[in-house]
C-alpha cells in the first residue's frame, strides 16, 4: 500500500517540495543462482523540511535504499530525483561532484579518519570542495560547538567516547550546510540522552528552508522526532505515514 | 586534502618509518654500489692517469693497460721516426714483489721511465725531485705506498728508507700523489734501465712506447700514423668515453670495456642493484599497499562524501612521492657520507659520476609511481556505498 501519493494531514507549502524523489527503482546483488533481489518496485518521496525515518527488519533493504538516493549506488531500474536533478541518467563523476555539493553523510561505524584531529575530521566536506584549509576548519569549529564538542577541537577520535565520536560525524556531515542529510543508524551508539541531542540538531536542520533529513533506524525512542515514517519489509515500501506530531506516534506491524 | 594526505601518512609511524627506510636502503644500496663500481672500473685505467703521455704505442694485440705485451726495444726507434712524433721514449710496466727490512713481501707496479727526460713521470711529488731517481738504488713511491710499504703499522715510509726488489736495494728519495691502482699494489717509479734490473731478465722487455704528436697535430691523428706506419698499436690516453669507436682508439676506454667483458664485476655489482632495486620495490609497494588497504574504509568514506578518484589519486601520489623524496634524500646522504670516509682513505674505491644520482631519483620515483598505481588502482574500483557496510 502506498500513502505517498498526497500528504493527508499536512497542507504541502513551499517548504515541503520534493526532496527526494524515488520512483520504481529495482536493485539486486550478485549474478546467476546467488542473485538477490533487494529492493521491488519501490517508490518514495522524502519532502524537504522533514525528518524521513525508514524502518524495517535487518536486510529489508534500508541501507541499499539511502545508498542509492545518496548516489553511491546505482538503480536496475527507476528513477532517483534528488532536489530536481535525475541522477540515474547523470555521469558518475558529476554524480560525485553533486554528493560534495549537496549531501552530508553519517555512517553507521562513523569513519572518522584515526590520525586526524577532529577539526581536521569535521573539515574534511569542506576540503573536498576546495574550500581553504583555515576557512573549513574554522567552520568545522563553529559546528563543533554546535554539537557540544567545542573543547574536543584538538582531540583525536580515539581519545573520545562512542557518543561523541558520533557527535564529531555529525558535526562533519553538516558542515557544508548540504540539502540532504542522510544518515544510517545515528542513534544506535548513544544512549537516550545523547540520542535527543541529536535527534533534536536533526530537527533543526530539517527546519531549516529547503533542507531534508533521512534517517535509518531501528530505535523506536526517536521516532517521535520523525515528520514521516516508511516502513519496509523485503524489498518493499509496505507502508507511509505522517507523524502528528502532538500526538504520541501509533506504529503498526 | 593533499594536507590530510600528509597527516594521515605521518599519523602511521610504523608504516611511514617502514616506506622511508624501504627507500632509503634502495636508494643508499643502488647509488653506493654504482659508485663503488664506477670507482674500481676507474682503478683499472689507474697506470695511464700516474703515467701520463698522450698516446699509448703498444704491441699490436694488445687491448687494455693492466695487461701488455712485451716488445722490442727497437720498436721505440720505429715510432720516433714516424712524421707526426715529437718525441717518444720507452717505459716498463711491471708487478714486483718487494721484500720490507722485516722480511715481509708485498706486491708493488714498478714503472720504468726514460732518465733524461723524465716522461711518464708522476703528474704531482709530494716530497723529493724527480731528478733524484738517477742516483743509484733510487725510487719514487706513491702515497699508498709509504703505508703499504711501511714496517709497522703507523709508521709509514719517509724518504730515505730502502726496501728490496727481487734482492736488490731500493732507497726511497720521493713520493707522489698517485691514483690508487686496480691491483692495490702501490707505484715505484725509477729509471727505464734500472726497471731492467730490478726485474727478472727476459729477451723482450718494453712494455710501451709513450710518445707525444708534434705541435698541431691532434694525438689521434699522430696515433693513427704511428698504428699506419709501424704496425703497432697506439692509443690515446684521453679519458674514458662513451663516443662510438673509443673502445678501439682511447686506452682509458678499451681498459675499461675490456674488464666489464672478460670479469664478472659488472654483473656482481649489477646483482647488488637490482637487489637494492627489487628490496626497495617489494618493501615500499607492499607496505604502501597495506597502507592503502588499511585506509580503505576512510578512503570510502572520502568518496562517498565526494572526493573525486582525481583527488584520491592525487592523495595517493602525493603520500608516495613525499616517503619516496624522504627516503631519496636520506639514502644520497647517508652515499655522499660513505663517499667522504672512501675518499678520505682513498678506498674502497668510490666514483660517481654526475648521472648517478639522477639515475637513482628516477629509480626510486619510479618505484614510488607503482606504489601509488597498486593503490590508485584498489581506490578507483573502491565502491563508495561499502562505507555504509560494516
Ligand atoms: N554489496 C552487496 N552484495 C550482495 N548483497 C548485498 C550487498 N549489499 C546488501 N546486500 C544484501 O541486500 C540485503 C539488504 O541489505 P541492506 O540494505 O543492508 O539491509 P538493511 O540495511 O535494511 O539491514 C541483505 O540481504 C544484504 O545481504
Ligand atoms: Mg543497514
Amino acid at each position: 500500500m502506498k500513502t505517498d501519493s498526497a500528504p493527508k494531514l499536512k497542507t504541502p507549502d513551499p517548504q515541503h517540495q520534493l526532496a527526494v524523489h524515488v520512483q520504481g527503482v529495482d536493485k539486486s546483488f550478485g549474478d546467476g543462482n546467488a542473485r538477490l533481489k533487494v529492493l521491488k518496485d519501490i517508490t518514495l518521496d522524502v519532502r524537504a523540511g522533514e525528518i524521513t525515518m525508514l524502518v524495517g527488519p535487518s536486510g529489508c533493504g534500508k541501507t541499499t535504499l539511502i545508498s542509492i538516493m545518496a548516489g553511491t549506488l546505482g538503480v536496475d531500474a527507476g528513477q532517483v530525483t534528488v532536489f530536481g536533478e535525475n541522477l540515474t541518467t547523470m555521469r558518475k563523476s558529476a554524480i560525485t561532484r553533486f554528493r560534495a555539493q549537496n549531501i552530508g553523510f553519517i555512517f553507521q561505524q562513523f569513519h572518522l579518519i584515526p590520525t586526524l584531529t577532529c577539526v581536521e575530521n569535521a573539515s574534511v566536506p569542506l576540503l573536498i570542495q576546495g574550500v581553504s584549509t583555515s576557512k573549513a576548519e574554522k567552520k568545522a569549529r563553529e559546528m563543533l560547538e554546535l554539537v557540544g564538542l567545542g573543547d574536543r577541537a584538538k582531540h583525536r577520535p580515539t581519545q573520545l567516547s562512542g557518543g561523541q565520536q558520533q557527535r564529531v560525524a555529525i558535526a562533519r556531515a553538516l558542515v557544508h550546510e548540504p540539502r540532504l542529510v542522510i544518515c544510517d543508524e545515528p542513534t544506535a551508539a548513544l544512549d537516550a540522552k545523547n540520542g535527543t541531542i541529536v535527534m533534536d540538531l536533526f530537527e533543526k536542520i530539517a527546519r531549516i528552508p529547503g533542507r531534508a533529513v533521512v534517517v535509518v533506524t531501528h530505535d523506536n525512542r526517536i521516532f517521535s522526532h520523525a515528520d514521516r515514517i516508511a516502513q519496509m519489509d523485503d524489498g518493499r515500501i509496505v507502508e507511509v505515514h505522517d507523524v502528528d506530531r502532538d500526538a504520541p506516534p501509533v506504529i503498526s506491524h | 586534502m593533499i594536507r590530510l594526505a600528509l597527516k594521515m601518512l605521518f599519523g602511521d609511524t610504523g608504516k611511514y618509518l617502514m616506506l622511508v627506510a624501504g627507500l632509503f636502503f634502495a636508494t643508499f644500496l643502488m647509488a653506493q654500489q654504482v659508485a663503488v663500481f664506477c670507482g674500481l672500473i676507474r682503478w683499472t685505467t689507474a697506470t695511464l692517469k700516474n703515467v701520463p703521455a698522450p698516446i699509448w704505442v703498444v704491441e699490436g694485440r694488445v687491448e687494455q693497460v693492466n695487461e701488455t705485451n712485451p716488445m722490442l726495444d727497437t720498436d721505440v726507434t720505429r715510432v720516433r721516426s714516424v712524421d707526426c712524433v715529437a718525441w717518444a721514449q720507452p717505459v716498463y710496466v711491471g708487478m714486483q714483489r718487494v721484500r720490507l727490512p722485516n722480511g715481509n713481501f708485498k706486491v708493488i707496479q714498478l714503472i720504468g721511465i726514460d732518465s733524461t727526460t723524465f716522461a711518464g713521470a708522476p703528474v704531482k711529488l709530494r716530497e723529493g725531485k724527480i731528478e733524484s731517481i738517477r742516483q743509484p738504488h733510487s725510487v719514487i713511491i706513491d702515497d699508498l705506498g709509504i703505508k703499504r710499504l711501511a714496517v709497522e703499522r703507523g709508521k709509514p715510509v719517509k724518504v730515505g728508507d730502502a726496501f728490496e726488489i727481487n734482492d736488490q736495494e731500493a732507497r726511497v728519495v720521493g713520493i707522489a700523489d698517485a691514483m690508487t691502482s686496480f691491483t692495490g699494489g702501490p707505484y715505484v717509479w725509477t729509471t727505464y734501465n734500472r726497471a731492467l734490473q730490478y726485474a727478472p731478465s727476459q729477451r723482450k722487455m718494453l712494455s710501451a712506447v709513450l710518445a707525444a704528436p708534434k705541435p698541431g697535430i691532434s694525438p689521434e691523428d699522430a696515433a693513427a700514423d704511428i698504428q699506419r706506419t709501424t704496425g703497432l698499436k697506439a692509443f690515446v690516453n684521453r679519458d674514458f668515453s662513451l663516443d662510438e669507436g673509443a673502445d678501439k682508439t682511447e686506452f682509458n676506454t678499451s681498459t675499461i670495456w675490456w674488464y666489464v667483458r672478460n670479469t664478472g664485476i659488472p654483473i656482481s655489482f649489477g646483482i647488488t642493484v637490482i637487489v637494492g632495486f627489487i628490496v626497495g620495490t617489494a618493501i615500499s609497494s607492499q607496505t604502501f599497499y597495506t597502507f592503502v588497504m588499511e585506509h580503505m574504509k576512510h578512503l570510502g568514506a572520502l568518496k562517498a562524501m565526494g572526493a573525486s578518484n582525481f583527488k584520491l589519486c592525487q592523495m595517493l601520489i602525493c603520500q608516495a612521492l613525499t616517503v619516496g623524496l624522504i627516503g631519496y634524500g636520506l639514502g644520497i646522504g647517508a652515499t655522499a657520507m660513505f663517499g667522504r670516509g672512501a675518499l678520505a682513505n682513498e678506498e674502497p674505491p668510490f666514483y660517481m659520476p654526475e648521472i648517478v644520482p639522477f639515475a637513482v631519483l628516477g629509480v626510486i620515483l619510479c618505484i614510488c609511481m607503482l606504489s601509488a598505481l597498486i593503490g590508485i588502482w584498489r581506490v578507483s574500483r573502491l565502491e563508495p556505498a561499502m562505507v555504509f557496510r560494516g
